[in-house]
């Protein structure tokens, strides 16, 4: 029981379920209540509303292991943050875990490691045909200057279109890295995933659709 | 190698936890049946799932590395499982998705829960394709009355003049409001004369007994920690258990159903994934509900001198009439809802609003018979692997002036980000398939899973009514999108690709194998979901279906499992089993 079984639960997760389940089974917690605004506020959430990293042994097996070396690690880190830089806002990716994220992605789902690492390497070629050095050496204006040429795939020329092709992954990698990260969520502003009583749209945003809520006053909601 | 068989009969083995099992051993517990369940998964209380979980608590982020819907999704399982093989014909797809664990694909379904209508169970007289129910409407009727008031489902009754005759009324908690891009599709639908209506989940909105009404985490697929939406585990098992009458054998795999020299059903064998070890319950009764294919694999496994080709088989119908609902997707960007306003729009676990069949094929003379429902989906939805995926191909149709193209990278990237956040709509069709006998399972005759079991190997092919089917899906979508100002988010599928058309078990309705009929030498089963050839083995899943509706068939099954096990139980007291 030591490798992830076929449904990819560790021996942890499967035992937390089952044990959880076995207790649970016989007596179910059932809520009762009178109301759905009351439901709302107390319903006993049995969950973990925690916000820890809940990190399995197979998991934290594969992060001890290292896929990047120290010089593609440093590239995916100075591509990520020229992707999501910092602002007003937020941080960058760095900031936001996005090259660990990445890491991880590569030992998790091991068919994206030969694009990644043939498309880091791609970048450093170019860069060394270009300026005569690895792209993490540059100067961000040199940096820049690379991306230019194959972050936009509707001009960028036909012979950059493989390291165009590696940027369109790589920037999808960046983004959900940032965007899936407690910071990237709070700049999105992103208000959901807790208890709370649906009442349908705010007027404002009904507004700006050009939308009203007239055209469905036949019905009797929730 | 012993086999251990327990000294105790019971009155009933059902085989499988889901929606068919989970309603059979209730019914058949209060009923007052000794019933022994068999479920070849572990246990699971969906109060234990990830609900309220954030991508960022995993490593992955939530990613589908080994759950097809995701890390935090509550199936155990998916269309490949180790050591569970299945092969197809050549030419031919079909991949198989199966839950391993307590209420089967109850745990992660999207509570879609509609009738079938008077239409569904009569679809050879209406366009002499495939073969009419045994039943019609009104003989299931009263029974999925029953399973509104019982399970709780949200919904309205359609105003006649919708002209929706194939959607029948329920009893219905009180639908959610729409939320506000749905109301955009229904402005954009109603000049198109497709009609935008409130949809039809099993979701509480109002508490039911002792459950508490939803509390809109939108986290449905996770489980639900105040069982406010319907699973078996969280419905139907507990009352089914609280009798006393239920012995709930978990990690056990089902191998045959056991029948003695009359050819009746004495009980079943399984393998118990926690010792590996050979078990078998001895009953006086089986029911079979272990998903439709499983329970076809189950009876042509049985084989014995009385049951030569499989266990309820003298039709050789056993398998034939294999039928997935069609499937078709696309999506599209809406510039009115970039740059949207913050707030919680996650609402229940599903769409608030759907689009039912609208269609007369007859009259508008289609080129393809039946038709589909359409499913809306997007919005400000939790952020999750695979956010906002190839922005390249669309930022820069709307917004700001983008001197370079789609694409990017740094500020103007990260406002792109924020600017598409929440600002698509996608659309899925999920359509009727016409039963025919050349799709199939049959048991591969070279190839055992782990246990030794030998498995299925499917045929299926979809015909040219699925096909067009799906194009006037892809057609209906771009139309839809365009009236609301969009822009396809990807390009719209044409004929190299069928039209976009999921291949055969993509949708995870499987059902057909075991239908129900008059005729003995047509169909297996007879209208009560009883075998024709061994009298006390009943199916109790989606396999008796004749035909698929456009329509999800979780409240089929439901209503069905509940009519077959009221008619064992009334059977039992006549002494006929």
């Amino acid at each position: 029981m030591e490798e992830p079984n076929k449904n990819g639960m560790d021996r942890r997760t499967s035992l937390k379920y089952m044990s959880g389940a076995a207790a649970s089974l016989a007596s179910l917690t059932w809520v009762g209540c009178e109301t759905p605004e009351e439901t709302a506020e107390v319903t006993e959430h049995k969950h973990a509303a925690n916000e820890e990293m809940n990190i399995s042994e197979a998991d934290q097996k594969l992060m001890e292991q290292q896929f990047f070396t120290d010089h593609e690690m440093q590239t995916v880190t100075v591509l990520a943050n020229l992707i999501i830089p910092a602002d007003e806002r937020s941080g960058n990716a760095a900031d936001a875990g996005v090259p660990e994220f990445i890491e991880f992605m590569m030992k998790d789902q091991p068919w994206h490691q030969t694009g990644m690492r043939g498309g880091l390497r791609w970048l450093d070629i170019e860069s060394m045909h270009q300026f005569e050095k690895s792209f993490f050496d540059l100067s961000e204006k040199q940096q820049k200057q690379i991306l230019d040429q194959i972050a936009y795939p509707e001009i960028a020329k036909p012979e950059m279109s493989q390291g165009g092709n590696f940027f369109n992954n790589f920037r999808d990698f960046v983004a959900t890295g940032f965007f899936t990260s407690k910071m990237g969520i709070e700049d999105l502003k992103y208000m959901g995933n807790t208890a709370n009583v649906w009442k349908g749209s705010p007027q404002e945003v009904m507004d700006k659709l050009g939308v009203s809520y007239d055209d469905v006053d036949g019905y009797e909601f929730a | 190698m012993q086999i251990k068989e327990s000294s105790t009969v019971y009155d009933v083995c059902i085989v499988g936890s889901g929606a068919g099992g989970g309603m059979a051993a209730k019914t058949l517990a209060e009923a007052g049946a000794k019933v022994a369940l068999l479920e070849a998964g572990p246990m699971f209380d969906s109060a234990q799932g990830d609900m309220f979980k954030w991508p960022y608590q995993s490593p992955r982020r939530g990613a589908n590395t080994h759950r097809p819907f995701g890390e935090f999704d509550a199936a155990f399982g998916g269309w490949e499982i180790e050591g569970e093989p299945y092969t197809r014909v050549a030419g031919t797809e079909f991949d198989w998705f199966r839950s391993r664990m307590l209420g089967g694909r109850t745990n992660h379904w999207g509570r879609i829960s509609l009738r079938f209508g008077e239409k569904d169970f009569k679809r050879k007289s209406v366009d002499g394709l495939g073969d009419d129910w045994p039943i019609s409407y009104a003989d299931i009727k009263p029974y999925y009355d029953r399973i509104d008031k019982m399970i709780g489902v949200f919904g309205v009754n359609f105003d006649p003049s919708l002209g929706l005759v194939n959607e029948p009324d329920g009893h219905f908690l009180p639908p959610p409001k729409p939320r506000a891009y749905e109301m955009l599709v229904k402005k954009a639908c109603d000049p198109l004369n497709i009609p935008v209506v409130p949809s039809r989940l099993s979701i509480l909105t109002r508490p039911l007994g002792k459950r508490a009404a939803c509390h809109y985490c939108s986290q449905c697929n996770r489980g639900c920690s105040t069982h406010s939406n319907f699973s078996s585990p969280s419905v139907l098992l507990p009352p089914a258990l609280e009798t006393g009458n239920v012995t709930l054998i978990t990690n056990a795999m089902a191998r045959e159903v056991l029948t003695n020299d009359e050819g009746l059903a004495t009980g079943v064998s399984y393998i118990s994934k926690d010792d590996n070890m050979e078990y078998t319950v001895r009953a006086k009764a089986v029911v079979l509900s272990a998903s439709a294919c499983e329970t076809a694999r189950l009876m042509l496994n049985s084989k014995s001198s009385r049951h030569p080709n499989g266990l309820g088989n003298s039709s050789g119908m056993v398998g034939k009439y294999l039928m997935d609902s069609t499937g078709g997707d696309l999506a599209g960007v809406f510039p009115q809802m970039m740059d949207g306003i913050p707030y919680n729009e996650d609402g229940v676990g599903g769409m608030h609003m759907y689009m039912p069949w609208w269609i007369d094929n007859q009259k508008a003379k289609l080129n393809f018979p039946r038709g589909y429902h359409i499913e809306i989906w997007g919005g400000k939805n939790m952020p999750s692997y695979g956010f906002l995926g190839g922005i390249q191909n669309y930022n820069a149709a709307f917004g700001a002036e983008r001197p370079k193209g789609g694409g990017g990278y740094g500020t103007q990237l990260k406002n792109d980000y924020r600017s598409f956040y929440g600002a698509m709509v996608g659309f899925s069709g999920r359509g009727e398939p016409v039963a025919l006998e050349s799709n199939y399972c049959e048991i591969d005759p070279g190839v055992v899973d782990q246990w030794g079991i030998p498995v299925l190997r499917f045929n299926y092919k979809w015909s040219d009514y699925e096909i067009l089917q799906a194009k006037h899906m892809q057609d209906t979508f771009e139309e839809i999108i365009d009236s609301m100002g969009g822009k396809l988010l990807w390009n719209k599928a044409g004929e190299e690709s069928n039209y976009g058309l999921h291949a055969p078990g993509r949708i995870i309705h499987e059902v057909g194998v075991a239908r129900m009929g008059k005729d003995a030498k047509k169909a297996p089963v007879n209208e009560y979901c009883q075998s024709f050839d061994c009298k006390n083995l009943f199916v109790a899943d989606g396999a008796s279906f004749v035909s698929m509706a456009d329509k999800n068939p979780t409240w089929t099954i439901l209503a069905l499992s509940l009519r077959t096990s009221e008619y064992i139980i009334d059977q039992k007291k006549k002494g006929n089993i």
